[in-house]
């Protein structure tokens, strides 16, 4: 046990620090909008939707209407449901655990868990659970820590959301890898630019993944016929070594 | 607990519930014993380097590229943690490394 938990606490390094500095963030900016702690600690423990929180608590200063509150989360949260489509057999053995891996896929549990292996004589399930669960864990703590304390940080916080940014690139660097086809990565980053261009940077991710499903659709045949994902990129978990070599595409 | 708390709660229960409910979605429609149909198993396997494209784009979405300075502290950051990524293997170095650069980029340089 604890042999997985430290595994899994090693894998979600990255995360805990975009999550804590982003809770952070968020609980402060709640506190500054008249919710103290308490109400940090219920978003972040039952919604658990990081950009879905921000928008949260502009609903909570105007006090919104609750179908307008259920029609913005979907919207706002729609792109979860194509995140799932990557974990239906994964999280299908999971058993008990199965409910919290699904409530807790967000995006950044999301790219952690489509790149993590675990180490030899790690049990898989329980490593990707406690992944999922110290992600979460790092978000309420840094919601907390905003809420309390967020007004006394004494150094300048600026340019360190980039962490976030950083975490999906090494990610993507991962997934590069991982295939021998590079196609998919190209639509995602045309579909993102082109849905960036026409929709602006408000609501560019919806847009974005329903072009990219479209498209990865158009291309099926020629993606299954050439046979272009490695297996282990198939079996959705783990990068082999390279086979490509590193080019590292940057946008 | 007052109407106003009340409403609130209201809120976050029912943005807590709708989130759960995207997320559920896909294991609602697919996730049955009889197994994943062909083409959402495509997707499952292909979605993943696309979406973290995406993701890419999304965290450098306030990038304003004919503006000083012209996206130049993004540039660098991008390069020092896809560089260091490529070199290294190790996501914390290259993680911190370019978030770090980032940083000093955006504070002192520009």
């Amino acid at each position: 046990m604890m042999k997985t938990v430290r595994a899994a606490f090693l894998t979600s390094l990255p995360v805990m620090t975009g999550y804590l500095v982003v809770g952070v963030a968020f609980g402060l900016l709640l506190q500054k909008s008249g919710y103290g702690v308490v109400w940090a600690v219920l978003s972040s423990v039952l919604v658990y939707a990081g950009s879905m929180q921000f928008v949260l608590v502009g609903l909570l200063t105007d006090a919104s209407g609750l179908v307008a509150v259920a029609l913005v989360t979907l919207f706002v949260n729609l792109r979860h449901f194509f995140y799932g489509l990557s974990f239906i057999d994964t999280f299908r053995a999971m058993g008990r655990r199965r409910p919290y891996m699904i409530f807790s896929l967000t995006d950044e549990t999301y790219s952690i868990l489509c790149t993590a292996k675990p180490p030899e004589g790690v049990d898989g399930k329980a490593y990707f659970f406690w992944i999922a669960l110290l992600d979460q864990s790092y978000w309420v703590i840094g919601s907390i820590a905003g809420s309390l304390v967020g007004s006394l940080i004494p150094f300048d916080l600026a340019g360190l959301g980039f962490a976030m940014t950083a975490l999906f690139l090494v990610l993507l660097v991962e997934q590069w890898e991982a295939f021998r086809t590079h196609e998919p990565v190209f639509v995602g980053l045309a579909a993102a630019l082109g849905a960036l261009l026409v929709f602006g940077r408000g609501n560019l991710l919806l847009p974005a993944l329903v072009a990219i499903v479209a498209v990865l659709l158009l291309l099926k045949k020629r993606l299954t016929r050439e046979a272009y994902a490695t297996p282990a990129a198939v079996a959705a978990s783990g990068a082999p070594p390279p086979s490509d070599g590193p080019e590292g595409s940057a946008p | 607990m007052s109407p106003a708390q009340l409403h609130a709660l209201g809120i976050v229960l029912v943005a807590a519930m709708m989130t759960f409910v995207t997320r559920s979605a896909p294991f609602v429609l697919f996730g049955k014993k009889r197994g994943t149909p062909p083409v959402v198993l495509f997707l499952g396997t292909y979605l993943p380097p696309a979406i973290l494209a995406m993701l890419v784009v999304y965290g450098l979405k306030d990038v304003q590229p004919l503006d000083w300075p012209y996206g130049l502290p993004e540039l660098i950051g991008v390069a020092m943690v896809v560089g260091l990524h490529v070199w290294k293997r190790n996501y914390l170095l290259s993680i911190f490394a370019g978030t770090a650069a980032y940083m000093v980029a955006v504070q002192w340089v520009f």
